[in-house]
């Protein structure tokens, strides 16, 4: 099996080779044939990843412990989900997710590209070759997942973290968010290297680089989730290295799914737009790299290993590759019109693209800079929560208002008559919604009154912008309200499912805000009997209660919950001691409050051998906003992502009324 | 062992025989050039896209004029130089 294994990989990097090199000269030499050879040769190496894949699939359900892969990631007291999620729980094996998921991507996306010319898509074959060619050649000489060894009576167990449902969907969907940013990237530059900028290559790639930025959004949000209730310090986001890992092409491809647009609406930033395409791209290989080659101690590092040298190298060529092409065609890149006025539509999606590029470049500052230090001085400076924390206040505030603003101006130009009466109602909830905070008393912090001020703007301007778009659509005769709405959204899917997305971001905003500016923590040694109050809640240690399990034992707190007189219930945070690993973990407990929003999170941070337990408790208001954030964000991309007759209709009439290929 | 020599095998035959599948089905063809649109289709395309970013940009006019996004004297001083750009592009489209 592993031999088979290995032939799988061998051969999906000789194909990759071939459609890189093939790919190239066929496109350079204009040879038809060669270009479709290339072509089906990413299809072949799609299918010789899936073998490579499948074959690691089967070795970790038999527990087949001669693989060195299978051997280092479980155990035989894994339950089997775990056992088969352990395939990306390492370095060698999330190597070749990544893999089978570009070849996947590629296949797909080079099959159903009929909007783009066959002098870009000879072009687009072999960029994808040589990502997938990098990535082949990290499993075959570098990372392979299939070395084998004697094999030992039992494996070293999965990380205890990483033994979680989360665990089966949230790497996969990271994973389908940052190697989907190829796809726009490889169109990018086909369409720059067959020096075709018009527009082809953004209609071909929309839906790709939407599918790939919501993925990379719900995959966050997910994590978030899981560290919230898993990894059990009371938070969701501690902007470690790899979180933020995530985070920046996520921003650099809102700033694209904004600014394209610009390009698609008045002709104008494509050097700007294709710049973006790359940065994304860059930068959700930097992710990989920070969380794969162990340079940066994290959850997510699972180890150090030898492929941080290629990976740079890798990043440091495509880069200046990308960078070097721009240059040598910015003359066909020249926008024909300008900007006409700073208060405009566009002006405002310029402002939010630079405060979007702003904010992903300092946090990658903030990642960079100790490691930058520790290879100057030997010594790693810690950049920490105030940093990032200040730079989100920055430019995350700004860009919250500008959420609220960009829908009220009109494209060109907005006078100020215009300005005023569209403004209105949303500046007047806003500074209702601010007086009413200060009055009830949340002055105790400037960050919160400000982000909710702003927040209540962005609603009342979204809820503005779909009564307005319902009322006129319905002006025009022939439909009732819900027509009218439903008729307003389906002939704009990309506005009104951003105008949902952009609800999301807000009911987030309300989220973090709530559950990080105005959360309360107490802490206290408790023995059974002892009480301690957080937020007008009662909490009665009761005493401990174990349980052992296949592979792990279990110690929980009772915990009973009173608010006033009135009982709601026991609550178990505790710790797991699992056997293989020799590893312990915080088993958090938490009371959801469904109509407040808030959570009571409870924390056995030590149990002592006297009986008594260090129990810490957060009270945190607001935070099952972000979840709720998450659900809306994914109803926004879908409605984004929806297919739209009347859009295709139109794009079928341009490209063959030009006479080009479809 | 059998199995995996079997599926292996598959592999490597399936993978040639899909690569050289292009060359297969046309051993002699008689143009085998990558065809890409010349300067008149070009043209042409640049002016369709011209001519719907111009369409849809008095669309988008006369809906923010609608929402009360546009005043009624913006409206009426951009909305003839879009119709009017709009009906140079259409008629360079033939």
């Amino acid at each position: 099996m592993p031999d088979l294994g290995r032939a799988a990989l061998v051969t999906a990097f000789l194909l990759l080779v071939y459609a890189l090199v093939a790919g190239s000269f066929a496109a350079w030499r204009g040879r038809r044939r060669l270009a479709a050879s290339a072509q089906n040769a990413l299809i072949a190496a799609f299918g010789a990843t899936v073998v490579a894949t499948v074959v690691l699939l089967v070795a970790l359900a038999r527990h087949d412990f001669s693989f060195t892969y299978v051997a280092e990631h479980t155990s035989r007291e894994l339950p089997l989900g775990y056992t088969l999620t352990a395939f990306w729980g390492g370095q060698e094996g999330s190597l070749l997710l990544w893999l089978l998921v570009l070849c996947g991507y590629s296949v797909a996306a080079v099959l159903t590209a009929r909007r783009v010319g066959r002098e870009v898509l000879a072009w687009v074959v072999p960029t994808l070759g040589l990502v997938g060619t990098f990535f082949a050649l990290l499993l075959v000489f570098v990372a392979s997942p299939f070395t084998t060894q004697v094999a030992p009576a039992d494996g070293a167990g999965l990380n205890p973290s990483l033994q979680n449902p989360y665990m089966a969907v949230h790497p996969p969907l990271l994973y389908l968010g940052y190697v989907g940013l190829t796809v726009p990237f490889a169109f990018a530059i086909g369409a720059l290297l067959a020096r075709r900028t018009d527009e082809r290559w953004i209609v071909q790639t929309r839906r790709w680089t939407l599918a790939a930025w919501a993925f990379l959004g719900v995959g966050q949000l997910l994590g978030a989730h899981w560290a919230y209730v898993e990894i059990g310090w009371g938070g969701y986001f501690a902007w470690d290295p790899v979180e933020n890992a995530a985070l920046m092409p996520w921003l650099a491809a809102t700033a694209f799914l904004h600014s394209v647009m610009i390009q698609e609406k008045r002709g104008m930033l494509k050097v700007w737009n294709v710049l973006l395409v790359v940065l994304a791209f860059d930068l959700s290989l930097f992710g990989t790299f920070l969380t794969r080659s162990g340079i940066i101690q994290s959850i997510h590092s699972f180890t150090q290993s030898s492929i941080g040298p290629w990976f740079l190298g890798f990043i440091c060529l495509i880069t200046a590759g990308s960078l070097g092409l721009i240059f040598l065609r910015l003359p066909l890149l020249r926008a024909k019109t300008r900007l006409e006025s700073l208060v405009s539509r566009e002006a405002t999606f310029l402002y939010n693209n630079l405060l979007l590029v702003a904010l992903a470049l300092t946090i990658l500052w903030g990642v960079v800079y100790p490691l930058l230090s520790e290879a100057v001085t030997g010594e790693a400076a810690t950049v920490s929560k105030p940093y990032y924390n200040f730079f989100l206040h920055s430019f995350g505030l700004p860009l919250l208002l500008l959420m609220g603003i960009g829908p009220l101006v009109a494209w060109r130009r907005a006078s100020l008559r215009a300005l005023g009466r569209t403004f209105l109602w949303p500046l007047s909830a806003a500074a209702a919604a601010g007086a009413a905070l200060l009055v009830a008393g949340a002055g105790s912090s400037r960050v919160g009154v400000i982000a909710y001020t702003f927040s209540v703007f962005v609603l009342a301007s979204i809820v503005l912008e779909f009564a307005r778009g319902t009322s006129a659509r319905r002006a025009l005769g022939g439909v009732g309200w819900l027509g009218a709405f439903s008729s307003l959204v389906a002939r704009n899917r990309r506005r009104y499912g951003g105008y949902v997305v952009h609800a999301a971001v807000v009911l987030l905003a309300i989220g973090v805000a709530g559950s990080s500016a105005y959360q309360t923590v107490r802490e206290a040694r408790l023995h059974p009997g002892d009480s301690m109050t957080v937020a007008g809640n009662r909490l009665v240690f009761r005493g401990f209660e174990a349980k052992t399990e296949s592979n792990h034992r279990a110690i929980r707190a009772n915990v009973d919950v009173y608010r006033g007189d009135k009982y709601l219930g026991r609550y178990r945070p505790g710790k797991n001691q699992y056997f293989a690993e020799d590893q312990v973990s915080n088993e958090v407990s938490i009371r959801h409050d469904l109509l407040t929003g808030g959570d009571l999170f409870l924390i056995a941070d030590q149990v002592n051998a006297d009986g008594s337990v260090d129990l810490k408790a957060l009270q945190k208001p607001l935070v099952n906003l972000l979840w709720l954030a998450g659900l809306v964000f994914v109803g926004g991309s879908l409605i984004a992502l929806w297919p739209d007759a009347r859009e295709e209709r139109r794009l079928a009439e341009r490209y063959e009324g030009a006479a080009v290929r479809v | 062992m059998s199995v995996a020599l079997v599926v292996g095998a598959l592999l490597a035959i399936g993978s040639v025989v899909l690569v050289a599948a292009p060359f297969l089905r046309e051993p002699a063809p008689t143009d085998d050039r990558l065809l890409s649109p010349d300067a008149a289709q070009q043209r042409r395309l640049a002016v369709a896209e011209e001519r719907d970013r111009a369409l849809a940009a008095l669309k988008e006019l006369e809906f923010d004029h609608r929402t009360g996004k546009v005043s009624d004297d913006d409206y009426r001083e951009l909305v003839g130089v879009l119709r009017q750009r709009a009906a140079e592009t259409l008629r360079a489209g033939g």
